[in-house]
């Protein structure tokens, strides 16, 4: 597609323009540009500057702590890894998935859906809708929630709420909104209170309400520049994530189901657990970061995408019918299997059965939403979360391997450990690890497609940035003090000698340096 | 679900990531000094702050945030705040100026009186301790956060944050 933007053939004679840091993305990244005499595009490269040393950090630990623990690696999806951490060791105290309690299984449900739910509502209100609703090359005034909740007060409040009540689903299954101890080794700390049920009922209907709205709305943004919104950063791509043995859409625990562009199956209900003989990791000189592939498929062609758009293409249907609909009229869209109009065409007309639009990744994420919203209605009204037993025991094991789908994709937790119960080794394969091909890939596509002999301009940058966040990155850093994140643009003439520079400082002011 | 209490205090940071770790230990410090006036007091710690903590803001009558800085010029700083479209909006983080703008936009008022005490940090990394300085500047925002539990009165804050450098 667009790997012939890799690597130019003669980058010393090239322009070279950063955007450092992506904004609007967790952490750090950093996209550079080669340019020729011509402003065309010569390379682009999206680098993302990724911390390597979670390994370190869980080593050496008794993995009773590594629950609470892990919740430090992301200050943005902490209960992912606390859920991905429970599930390995549990089997290293011998609980498989399907020992534990189910009561203790129902609440990590619930844990799982308040924490996906108010992952996706920042992200699509806070830190998307402000290109979806103002236009990607509006002014960079605009593009904040500030001015979502000025021009469309309704949808940031609805936003803010959102999120508010995916916080609570996680402080009362937890006892605490951060840092809680919600899954132990085998099972579940507490049970749900009535109170604590009652609570979050009080609000459920109308944040489906909200949920049912929000997709109307990507829905109606999406279409109303179809052409547009199905060619930006979009590139055909294998999909991976995980599946319920009956097919649908799952994000705690199921059998890995990859596809590849055309919708044909590569592997499906793969056991997690020997994810080692279905995914290697490519290092590339230029990044720290990892190019994750199906070994099946080769370094070439096994590379995939993983998250919301992945979950919704790869599923059979969803379980709940309100996210069930949407995702039916979604494939629909992409001339989908499911879609009444693509089986009446004839095979000549070839269909995609799979969407893969990049910013249909907002569409999908709303979809889950839905689903996550819909879903923790179902178990509020389901006694088991109140009562029954909430912890298993087994047979102490040396090692244990944790998958779930975290907001961003699919998560990998692996440890090993010592008789003395302390963790030897650990292996984690994060989302934004697997997504970095196709990043790299929309950022070339967006690069070639719409930047490609255009002066270049903060807007004009904005859609790389536009390109990168439909992902929803999380570059692995909690941390957060005031200072740490400027924008940094330069351009470079042919001989390298800095002819422009544009900082955005961290308190707004944009600067001409 | 319990009631709202009248005064805020709300530190951010990982502890986990070396002097990030400020905001949250100096909350360790109040918790543990058991004081009758902390009955007042609500004390609600998050690695970050995001647009839904403008709704811990309600009915509140008065707000400290409590944060690690790599840009405070002392040991500590502590300014009261005004709601403020600074950048920090347009990321994964936002400071306490944009979560109070966000409350003003949602609320359609102004926010409670609300004061940042910023504890200098230097060094950041996953799996650090607090370096040497940060444990020295650490004590004396402890010492500084207890003269400023001891009078929960805005006209005596706002006095305290006149009184420059810490």
């Amino acid at each position: 597609m667009y790997e012939h933007l890799e690597t130019a053939a003669n980058r010393d004679t090239l322009k070279r323009v950063v955007v450092d840091p992506v904004s609007r993305v967790e952490g750090h990244g950093k996209v550079t540009l080669l340019l020729d005499e011509n402003n065309k595009v010569q390379q682009a490269r999206l680098h993302i500057v990724e911390f390597r040393g979670f390994e370190r950090f869980i080593q050496g630990r008794p993995y009773w702590e590594l629950p609470v623990l892990v919740q430090r690696l992301c200050g943005i999806c902490p209960v992912s890894h606390h859920l991905a951490a429970a599930k390995a060791i549990d089997q290293l105290v011998g609980v498989d998935p399907e020992s534990l309690p189910v009561s203790a299984d129902k609440l990590r449900r619930l844990l799982h859906f308040g924490q996906v739910l108010q992952s996706h509502a920042l992200h699509f209100f806070h830190l998307s809708s402000p290109d979806l609703l103002f236009g990607f090359e509006s002014d960079i005034g605009k593009r904040n929630i500030i001015a979502v909740l000025t021009d469309y007060p309704d949808i940031g409040l609805q936003g803010v709420k959102m999120r508010k009540y995916g916080q609570e689903v996680i402080r009362m299954v937890s006892g605490k909104r951060v840092h809680g101890t919600g899954a132990i080794a085998g099972g579940m700390n507490k049970a749900l209170s009535k109170e604590e049920r009652d609570y979050l009922l009080a609000d459920i209907d109308q944040i489906i309400q909200w949920a049912v709205d929000s997709v109307a709305l990507i829905k109606k943004v999406h279409c109303a520049n179809l052409p547009y919104y199905d060619e930006f950063a979009t590139i055909r791509s294998n999909y991976l994530g995980l599946v319920k043995s009956d097919g649908a859409l799952e994000l705690y625990h199921g059998g890995i189901r990859a596809k590849n562009a055309a919708g044909e199956t590569i592997t499906d209900h793969f056991d997690y657990c020997c994810y080692n003989d279905l995914i290697h990791e490519e290092v590339r000189s230029w990044t720290y970061m990892k190019f994750p592939y199906l070994l099946s498929q080769g370094k070439e062609d096994g590379w995939y995408r993983v998250g919301p758009l992945a979950r919704v293409n790869n599923c059979d249907f969803i379980n709940t019918p309100l996210a069930e609909a949407a995702r039916v009229e979604f494939k629909a869209h992409g001339g989908g299997a499911d879609s009444l109009s693509a089986a009446a065409l004839p095979p000549s007309l070839a269909v995609e059965a799979m969407v893969h639009s990049t910013l249909a990744f907002h569409w999908a994420r709303l979809i889950e939403v839905l689903h996550c919203a819909e879903s923790i209605k179902d178990l509020l009204h389901d006694g088991d979360l109140l009562s029954g037993e909430l912890v298993a025991q087994g047979e102490k094991r040396y090692e244990g391997i944790g998958v779930i789908e975290a907001p961003r994709g699919t998560l990998f937790h692996h440890y090993q450990v010592d008789e003395n119960d302390i963790v030897t080794k650990a292996n984690l394969i994060v989302s934004t690890t697997s997504n970095n091909m196709a990043m790299n890939e929309s950022v070339r596509q967006v690069a070639a497609e719409y930047l490609s002999g255009r002066e270049l301009t903060e807007p004009l940058l904005n859609n790389l940035e536009v390109a990168i966040r439909a992902y929803d990155p999380c570059l692995s850093c909690a941390t957060h003090a005031v200072g740490k994140m400027p924008l940094q643009l330069e351009l470079r003439d042919v001989d390298g000698v800095l002819i422009d520079k544009l900082v955005k400082h961290s308190d707004g002011e944009i600067e001409r340096a | 679900m319990p009631e709202t209490k009248p005064v805020l205090v709300f530190g951010y940071g990982n502890l986990s990531r070396g002097d990030d770790a400020l905001g949250p230990l100096l909350l360790e410090y109040i918790e543990r000094r058991e004081k009758p006036v902390l009955r007042a007091v609500e004390i609600l710690s998050d690695f970050q702050l995001q647009i839904e903590h403008a709704l811990d803001l309600e009915n509140r009558e008065l707000v400290l945030f409590v944060d690690a800085s790599v840009v405070c010029g002392h040991a500590f700083d502590f300014v009261e705040l005004a709601p403020a479209r600074d950048d920090s909006y347009t990321t994964h983080a936002m400071s306490p100026a944009a979560v109070l703008a966000v409350y003003q936009s949602i609320k359609k008022q102004t926010p409670p009186p609300c004061f940042l005490l910023s504890i200098k940090g230097e060094s950041f990394e996953l799996g650090e301790g607090l370096s040497a300085a940060a444990e020295t500047h650490l004590a004396a925002a402890c010492e500084f956060a207890d003269g400023l539990l001891d009078g929960l009165d805005v006209a005596k804050w706002r006095h305290r944050a006149q009184e420059k450098p810490h």
